[in-house]
C-alpha cells in the first residue's frame, strides 16, 4: 500500500490558493525530495499530512487513513523550525519521546547522540543552533515510522552539519517507510533522493527519478530544476 | 575510499564506475567481502536503492556475486578484473586523445607530447609509476 497518496488535493487559506489539484503517491521504501521554491506550498502540503491543516477539497491519505489520531503513529514530523523545549535535556527528551510515541527507539537515539558527544544531561539550551537541529533529527529519525516528514532540515545549518543530517537519514533507511525531504537546496540532497517531485504555485509541475531525470535529460536535478524554475 | 560525483551522469552509473575502479585498485581485492549496501550507502553518501542498482548490475557483469546469507563478494577471477582494468583504462585513453584532438593535435602529436612528458619526468610521479 501507498505511504502517501493525495486525490485532487487542493487548499486554500480564505481566498488564496496554495495547493491545487495535487494527485501523486509515494510508495515505501522511497526518499523523496519534494522541490520548489519559497511559496510553492512545501509546507502546507506537509502540514495536511500531519493533520496540521485540513484540505479544502480532495484527500490526503496516510497508509490509506486520512490524517487524524491513527495516523500520529505512523507519521514523524520534523518542522521547519526547531521546537523541542529548551530547558529539557537530552535524557530528558528522550524519555519525552518515549513517552509519546511507542515506536521511540531509545537505543538508537542515545547511540547517536553518543556519536555526536552530546551527555545526556546537556541541556537542549545550552546546544548550539547546529546541534540542536541535530538532536531534533536523531529525535524523528529514532522512530520506526511510516512516513518521515522533514521540512527544510538542512536549512540554516553549515555543510558539515548538513552532510550528517543526510547520512543520519540513509543510514536509518528502512524499506518498510517513506520519506520525504522538502528543501530548495537540491544539489546537496540530489543524491539521497530517490525520486524528486517539482512542486510551483501549489501544483506538481514533475514527478520522476533521479536517475531518470540524468539519463533523459543529461542534467542534473539541480540543473533542471533552475531551468524549470527561471526567473 | 574516496566517492565523487558529477553533474549530470545517472548516479548509478557513476556509482558502478567508482566501485569498478575500487576492485581493480584493490581497495576491495579479489574474494573479499564488499559492505553491506547500506554501509556502501552512507560510506558515498547515496541513497541506498540507488546503490543497490549499481552492485545489481556489477553482479549481473560477473564482477561481485552475492551468497545468500553471507552477503555480497568480488570475483575471484583474476582474469575478469584485468578485462575490467583494460576497459577503464582504454576510456581514458579515448578521452585523452580526444581531449588531444579538440584542441588541434594529431594523433601522432598527442603521443609525442605525452612521450616527451615521461621521458622528462614533467611530474615527477610519472618517473615513478612502474
Amino acid at each position: 500500500m501507498s505511504v502517501l497518496q493525495c486525490n485532487s488535493l487542493s487548499k486554500r487559506y480564505g481566498k488564496i490558493p496554495a495547493l491545487e489539484q495535487v494527485s501523486f503517491t509515494i510508495e515505501p521504501g522511497r526518499i523523496v525530495g519534494l522541490l520548489g521554491p519559497n511559496g510553492s506550498g512545501k509546507t502546507t502540503l506537509i502540514k495536511l499530512a500531519n493533520g496540521l491543516l485540513t484540505p479544502s477539497e480532495g484527500e490526503i491519505l496516510i497508509c490509506g487513513a486520512a490524517p487524524g489520531r491513527a495516523t500520529h503513529g505512523l507519521v514523524s514530523y520534523l518542522p521547519e523550525r526547531t521546537c523541542i523545549p529548551t530547558w529539557m535535556s537530552a535524557r530528558q527528551l528522550m524519555d519525552f519521546y518515549g513517552d509519546f510515541y511507542p515506536d521511540f527507539r531509545r537505543d538508537a537515539a542515545q547511540e547517536m547522540l553518543q556519536h555526536l558527544d552530546i551527555r545526556p544531561d546537556q541541556r537542549v539550551k545550552q546546544m548550539s543552533k547546529g546541534t540542536r537541529e541535530k538532536v531534533q533529527l536523531i529525535m524523528v529519525m529514532s522512530r520506526q515510522a511510516k512516513l518521515y516528514l522533514l521540512d527544510e532540515p538542512i536549512g540554516g545549518v553549515d555543510p558539515a552539519t548538513r552532510d550528517y543530517i543526510l547520512s543520519t537519514i540513509i543510514s536509518n533507511y528502512n524499506p518498510e517507510a517513506a520519506v520525504i525531504i522538502s528543501t530548495h537546496l537540491i544539489s546537496d540532497v540530489e543524491k539521497v533522493l530517490d525520486e524528486v517531485i517539482f512542486i510551483n504555485r501549489g501544483q506538481v509541475m514533475l514527478q520522476s527519478s533521479v536517475d531518470e531525470i540524468r539519463e533523459e535529460k543529461g542534467m542534473s536535478v539541480d540543473a533542471l530544476f533552475r531551468e524549470v524554475f527561471k526567473c | 575510499m574516496l566517492w565523487q560525483f558529477s553533474g549530470d551522469a545517472p548516479i548509478y552509473s557513476q556509482l558502478i564506475e567508482q566501485i569498478k575502479v575500487g576492485i581493480v585498485s584493490g581497495v576491495f581485492p579479489p574474494g573479499e567481502r564488499l559492505p553491506s549496501v547500506r554501509d556502501l550507502a552512507t560510506e558515498a553518501g547515496v541513497n541506498p536503492n540507488t546503490m543497490q542498482r549499481a552492485l545489481t548490475e556489477l553482479e549481473r557483469d560477473g564482477l561481485v556475486y552475492s551468497q545468500r546469507t553471507a552477503g555480497r563478494f568480488v570475483t575471484e577471477d583474476k582474469a575478469m578484473i584485468e578485462t575490467a582494468k583494460r576497459a577503464l583504462a582504454e576510456r581514458h585513453i579515448t578521452a585523452f586523445l580526444d581531449a588531444m584532438t579538440r584542441l588541434g593535435y594529431r594523433r601522432e602529436g598527442g603521443i609525442k607530447m605525452l612521450r616527451q612528458e615521461i621521458t622528462e619526468g614533467g611530474n615527477g610521479d610519472v618517473s615513478l609509476a612502474v
